[in-house]
């Protein structure tokens, strides 16, 4: 935790817990709390979006021909894989990498 | 006016130019707010009178209303106020100067509906001012001069302004009140500096890891302590207008007595006339009420039993387990490291709306100054009024 000395003290920080900037979630990245990471196979994938519908953490990214994940977010929850109707994403364990 | 300790808090919440009220009933404290929904139904004041189905969801509701910069009431009484208990440390984490009257009732079990302060001492630890009254007048007083405290931008906290359950909130005293005129004057409008405002986007209620919680703790406690001088400014502008002069504590005849009562509430009104009662047979006792009990005015109590040689602390509540009740425990650690450290006892009383009467509270004197003049204490803490 010796990183965290180097943060503001609750002189200099808004009452309250407030956090004052709009849209501030997008620094903090949450990919680390995964377990099991979603792979898409680029050649099974049909680009239906099905999967970019379902993701709760806004984590599958358009592209042209397919998806992509972004793994600074992605918690690794497994419902892409499940609701991928041509199994294009399959479930590898992080340590697997 | 005639006024009971209910109507004495709506009457004074009808004065206060409140934005929001969100509250459930509960014995005692139900005429609070049926009162004030009398108010809101009549056209009398322009409050946005929420109904919900229990305690939880009334200060939930309140919290969403105050951080909009709204001025808000509620009111609650024992199992209501444990049911609140979640919802209390949320209203003081984030900062809400809310206002709840709290009629001080006994909690279950057994089931009892009369007046002890369990449920407010149950949560002494939630983070909001408490403030004690003695009766109807200082219920009507003590919610005006609230708002300000809560709403003073060094404070920013909820206060809790207690009542005895019946015997402050059924009991019909007079009480002089302000013309609405003065009262506007008083305590205009709250200033809005409010947190959720769509030009200025913002989060409240995010979660707090360990690298950030421990700081905006920091930051409650430090506004706790902002809360003593600016009461005694609040108080010293109401005095002006009213002339009723209010403050941390109330002391009676403690200068030169042997032994002082310390108590909270109602109990301060039959405390003080037994002691004058002794006074004029020559004995040397005194008594301190306090008006403000969290955060706990140490030095002001110290200064206040320095030289007395007897203290007796007046517990309505339990802390089964605990060596003292609540008060006893703030009274004897405020004591730490003084130089004068008067023999101080614990009395706990009154559990579940029994009476304390006069001759108990003398015979409770004439103990103190008997050990006095020993030193010999017979009952650390005693429990008065209980069958063997």
């Amino acid at each position: 935790m010796s990183k965290d000395r180097a943060k503001p003290g609750w002189r200099s920080l808004p009452i309250g817990g407030t956090v004052v900037e709009a849209g501030s979630s997008i620094k903090y990245k949450t990919g680390d709390w995964r377990a099991f990471r979603p792979v898409v196979d680029e050649k099974k994938c049909t680009n239906c979006l099905i999967c970019w519908i379902y993701c709760p953490d806004g984590s599958i990214r358009r592209k042209e021909k397919h998806v992509e994940i972004d793994y600074d977010f992605c918690k690794g929850c497994g419902i892409c894989a499940t609701e991928c109707p041509v199994k294009a994403i399959s479930m590898m364990e992080e340590t697997k990498q | 006016m005639g006024l009971t300790g209910n109507e004495a808090l709506a009457y004074a919440a009808k004065q206060s130019s409140v934005d929001v009220v969100a509250a459930y009933p509960i014995t005692p404290q139900t005429v609070m707010v049926e009162l004030f929904s009398e108010y809101v139904a009549n056209g009398e004041v322009h409050t946005n009178f929420v109904c919900v189905e229990s305690e939880h969801s009334a200060l939930s509701a309140c919290v969403g209303s105050s951080l909009t910069g709204a001025r808000v009431l509620t009111a609650t009484s024992s199992q209501g106020l444990a049911l609140m208990h979640e919802i209390m440390y949320i209203a003081s984490g984030l900062r809400c100067p809310i206002v709840m009257g709290v009629a001080n009732r006994a909690l279950s079990a057994p089931i009892n509906i009369h007046g002890d302060q369990s449920d407010m001492m149950g949560s002494r630890d939630c983070g909001w001012v408490q403030i004690y009254c003695e009766n109807a007048q200082e219920s009507y007083d003590w919610t005006l001069q609230s708002f300000k405290i809560a709403e003073d931008p060094a404070v920013l906290l909820p206060v809790t302004v207690n009542l005895d359950g019946f015997i402050l909130t059924h009991a019909m005293e007079g009480v002089e009140a302000l013309t609405d005129e003065e009262a506007k004057v008083y305590l205009p409008a709250r200033k809005v500096d409010c947190r959720l405002d769509p030009s200025r986007p913002a989060t409240v209620g995010a979660l707090c890891l360990p690298d950030y919680y421990f700081e905006f703790k920091k930051q409650q406690d430090e506004a706790m302590k902002h809360a003593p001088p600016v009461l005694l400014k609040v108080a010293r502008e109401y005095s002006k207008l009213t002339g009723r002069e209010y403050g941390i504590l109330k002391e009676f005849e403690t200068k030169d007595a042997e032994a002082i009562v310390v108590c909270l509430g109602s109990t301060a009104g039959t405390v003080r006339s037994v002691a004058k009662n002794l006074r004029a047979k020559g004995k040397k006792v005194g008594l301190l009420k306090l008006w403000l009990y969290r955060p706990f005015p140490a030095k002001e109590v110290l200064d206040a039993i320095a030289g007395a040689k007897v203290v007796v602390v007046f517990d309505r509540a339990l802390s089964p387990g605990a060596q003292y009740g609540a008060l006893c425990e703030d009274v004897i650690s405020a004591m730490y490291g003084s130089k004068n450290k008067p023999i101080v006892t614990d009395v706990i009383y009154g559990l579940g709306g029994r009476d304390i009467t006069p001759s108990e509270i003398a015979s409770v004197y004439e103990e103190a100054l008997a050990a006095a003049k020993t030193g010999v204490v017979k009952e650390q803490v005693k429990f008065v009024g209980v069958r063997e």
